[in-house]
C-alpha cells in the first residue's frame, strides 16, 4: 500500500469509528474506547524502540505521567486546549527520554532498561513532594462539559475519544512509516546485531536517540489529555504499574515486529481487561495481563502476528 | 538549617545500619546481574516474597522471622534453579534474553506482586521479635535493635558468601562463569549447572533479605518496587560482580539516604539511589571496584 492510499484508509477507518460511536450514542463506549486507544498509543510507542531496537523501556509509566501532570502544570499555570498540551507533554517526555537515552544507551542494554525502572519511583518522589501540582493528596481538574467546534457543541468524553482516535492513528501511522524508511532498517540491524551495524556505519547512538525520543513523546502524548479524561490525578494512579505492564504485554502480545502486533495486542488485551475489571476483579485482571506475558514471552515469541503468519505460510515452507 | 553534632553522627550510624541491610538485599542481584549476566528485575519480589514467607510462619508458628527464613532456603534455591532453566531453556539458549527474557523477568515480578496482593491484601503486615522496640545507647549513639540485628545478620549472610565464592571450588567456578563461559566448558565443567545453582543461591539470599525487611519495617506487596532502583544502583555502584565493592556501595548509599532523610524529609529518599545510578553510570560505568 503506498503512502495515499493508507493514509485514506486509515483516515476512513477513523472516521468510519467516530460515526459507529456517535450513532451507538452510549457514554460507556467512550470511557472504555478511550482506555482502549490510550493503550493502543502506549504500546506502538513502547513498540518503536523495544520491537524495532531491542531495546526495553520500564519507564513507560514514568513517561504517561510525565505527559499527565505537565497538563496538570498548564492547567494550574495557564489552561490551554488540550491539543496544545499534547504537544506539550510530547515535548516534555521526549526530552527526558533523550536524556535517559543519552546518558545510558552508551553503555550496555541493560542499563537502559534498569534506568528507565528506576525512573518511575524518582518522578513519583518529585511529583509527591510537589505542591503546586497537587502532591500526594493529588490535584482535580474541571472539565467543561461540552466543547464548540465550528459551531457544533460537542460532548467533552466524544471529543476526548476523537482526540485520542486521532493520536492512535497518527502513533500507528508514523510507526509503518519508519519500519519502510531508511530508519527503519537502521533499526533493525541494531536489534540484530548492535557491533555488526556499527561496524558497517550505522550510527547506532543517534538511532537509539531517535527512538528514544518518539517513543517517550508518543507516551507523552497518551498521557496528557488524561487528567481531562479521569478528573482527578494522583501520583499512584498517574504512575500505575499497569500501564508499564501493559505497555509491554501488548506488544509482546500481539508480535513485535511490525505495527500491526502492538494494534492487535492492545485490543485484544484492551477489551479483555475491560471486561474482566467489570466481571471479576482489578487484581485478577492484572494478574491475567501478567500471566499471558510471561507465557507469550516464552511458548510464542513472536505473538500473535507470527503465530499467523506461521500458519498461514505454505507448508512446504515450514 | 541547624546541623547540631550527634544529629549528625546518629544520621551516619543508621545509615551504615542500613547500609549493612542494602548488603543482603543486593548480594543477590550482585551473582545474579553482577556475575551470571541475568538481568533479573524480579529480585525485589522475590525478596517481597520471602518477607511475607517469614510473616506467615511467625505469625502461625510464632518462629523468629530470621529463622523462619532459614527453614525457607531449600524451597527458594529450588525456585531460583526452576527460574533459570525456564530462562536458559526459553531464551539464553536461544539468544533472546536481552528483549525476552527481560520482559519475561518483568512479568514474573508482576505476577508475584499481584498474587501476594490477592493472597494477603494490601493492608501493611509486620512480624513480633523481641529485638523489636528496644535499641541500645552509646555515649550519643543510638541505636535500635531492629536496625542492628539486620544488620548483624546481613554481614554474616555477605560473609558466608564471600567465603563460598572465594575459597570452594563451586564458588571459583561461579566466577570463572562469570569471566569465560567457553573456557569454562573447555575444561569440562557445565556451566549451566553452575549457572543454575549460582542462581539458585542468589534466590535463596531472597528468602534471608526478606525476614531482614520485615523485621525493619512493616511491609505491603510493592514495597519491592522502591527497592528496584536501589539495588541496581548498589550493584552498578560497586562494580558489577564485585562483593566488596557491593558491600561498599551498599554502607555508602545507606548513609547517603540516612542523611538525606534526616536532614531533608524522608519523602526524599527513594530518589537518592536514582541520583547515584545515574551519576555512576555517566561517570564512572565500571563503579567502584569494577573490573
Amino acid at each position: 500500500m503506498g503512502v495515499v492510499k493508507f493514509s485514506t484508509v486509515t483516515i476512513g477507518v477513523g472516521l468510519l469509528v467516530l460515526a459507529f460511536a456517535h450513532w451507538l450514542k452510549l457514554d460507556y463506549f467512550y470511557f472504555a474506547g478511550y482506555t482502549i486507544l490510550q493503550f493502543i498509543v502506549l504500546a506502538t510507542a513502547w513498540n518503536i524502540l523495544g520491537g524495532y531496537c531491542g531495546y526495553v523501556n520500564f519507564g513507560s509509566a514514568a513517561f504517561f505521567a510525565l505527559g499527565a501532570y505537565s497538563s496538570v502544570f498548564m492547567y494550574k499555570f495557564y489552561p490551554l486546549p488540550v491539543p496544545v498540551l499534547v504537544v506539550i507533554g510530547a515535548v516534555v517526555s521526549g526530552i527526558v527520554g533523550f536524556g535517559m537515552g543519552y546518558l545510558t544507551l552508551r553503555l550496555r542494554g541493560a542499563f537502559f532498561a534498569i534506568a528507565t525502572l528506576a525512573l518511575a519511583v524518582v518522578l513519583q518522589t518529585l511529583v509527591v513532594n510537589w505542591d503546586y501540582v497537587g502532591g500526594s493528596r493529588g490535584a482535580y481538574i474541571v472539565s467543561p462539559d461540552t466543547v464548540d467546534i465550528a459551531g457544533f457543541q460537542i460532548n467533552y468524553i466524544e471529543y476526548l475519544f476523537g482526540l485520542m482516535l486521532a493520536l492512535a492513528l497518527i502513533a500507528l501511522a508514523t510507526a509503518r512509516t519508519i519500519e519502510r524508511s531508511q530508519l527503519g532498517f537502521g533499526f533493525g540491524s541494531i536489534r540484530d546485531d548492535e557491533i555488526a551495524a556499527e561496524a558497517s556505519g550505522v550510527p547506532t547512538l543517534r538511532l537509539k536517540l531517535i527512538a528514544t525520543t518518539l517513543s517517550g513523546a508518543f507516551m507523552g502524548m497518551a498521557g496528557a489529555p488524561f487528567p481531562y479524561y479521569i478528573g482527578y490525578l494522583q501520583p499512584s494512579s498517574a504512575f500505575g504499574l499497569e500501564y508499564t505492564v501493559n505497555s509491554i504485554a501488548m506488544p509482546m502480545i500481539g508480535g513485535t515486529t511490525g505495527w500491526v502486533g502492538p494494534l492487535v495486542g492492545s485490543i485484544l488485551l484492551g477489551s479483555l481487561q475491560q471486561i474482566a475489571t467489570v466481571t471479576i476483579s482489578s487484581a485478577v485482571n492484572l494478574l491475567i495481563v501478567g500471566l499471558l506475558l510471561v507465557a507469550f514471552v516464552i511458548i510464542a515469541p513472536n505473538g500473535l502476528v507470527g503465530l499467523a503468519q506461521e500458519y498461514l505460510r505454505p507448508r512446504r515452507q515450514r | 538549617m541547624d546541623i547540631s553534632v550527634d544529629l549528625l553522627i546518629n544520621a551516619i550510624v543508621a545509615g551504615l545500619l542500613l547500609g549493612g541491610f542494602y548488603a543482603a538485599v543486593t548480594v543477590g542481584i550482585s551473582i545474579s546481574f553482577g556475575m551470571l549476566d541475568i538481568v533479573n528485575v524480579a529480585h525485589p519480589a522475590f525478596i517481597i516474597l520471602g518477607s511475607y514467607i517469614a510473616y506467615f510462619i511467625n505469625v502461625n508458628f510464632g518462629l523468629d522471622p530470621i529463622v523462619a527464613s532459614i527453614i525457607a532456603l531449600p524451597a527458594f534455591y529450588a525456585l531460583g534453579a526452576l527460574v533459570y532453566q525456564v530462562y536458559y531453556l526459553s531464551f539464553e539458549k536461544r539468544g533472546q534474553e536481552s528483549l525476552r527474557g527481560l520482559a519475561f523477568f518483568f512479568g514474573l515480578m508482576f505476577v508475584t506482586e499481584v498474587s501476594l496482593i490477592l493472597v494477603f491484601g494490601v493492608d501493611y503486615r509486620y512480624v513480633k521479635a523481641a529485638y523489636i522496640g528496644p535499641s541500645i545507647h552509646i555515649g550519643l549513639i543510638d541505636m535500635p535493635l531492629r536496625m542492628l540485628v539486620p544488620c548483624l545478620a546481613a554481614l554474616a549472610l555477605f560473609g558466608v558468601l564471600e567465603l563460598f565464592v572465594s575459597r570452594t571450588f563451586l564458588g571459583r567456578a561461579v566466577m570463572g562463569v562469570s569471566q569465560d563461559q567457553l573456557a569454562l566448558q573447555l575444561m569440562a565443567a557445565d556451566p549451566i549447572r553452575i549457572k543454575r545453582i549460582a542462581f539458585g543461591i542468589s534466590i535463596a539470599t531472597a528468602s534471608i533479605a526478606g525476614a531482614l525487611l520485615i523485621i525493619i519495617q512493616p511491609i505491603e506487596p510493592s514495597v519491592g518496587r522502591e527497592y528496584i532502583g536501589r539495588v541496581f544502583a548498589i550493584c552498578v555502584l560497586g562494580g558489577l560482580g564485585s562483593m566488596p565493592g557491593t558491600l561498599i556501595a551498599a554502607m555508602l548509599l545507606g548513609v547517603v539516604e540516612s542523611l538525606t532523610s534526616t536532614f531533608y524529609g524522608p519523602s526524599w529518599a527513594p530518589a537518592v539511589a536514582f541520583g547515584v545510578l545515574l551519576l555512576t553510570l555517566a561517570f564512572r560505568p565500571a563503579g567502584l571496584l569494577g573490573r
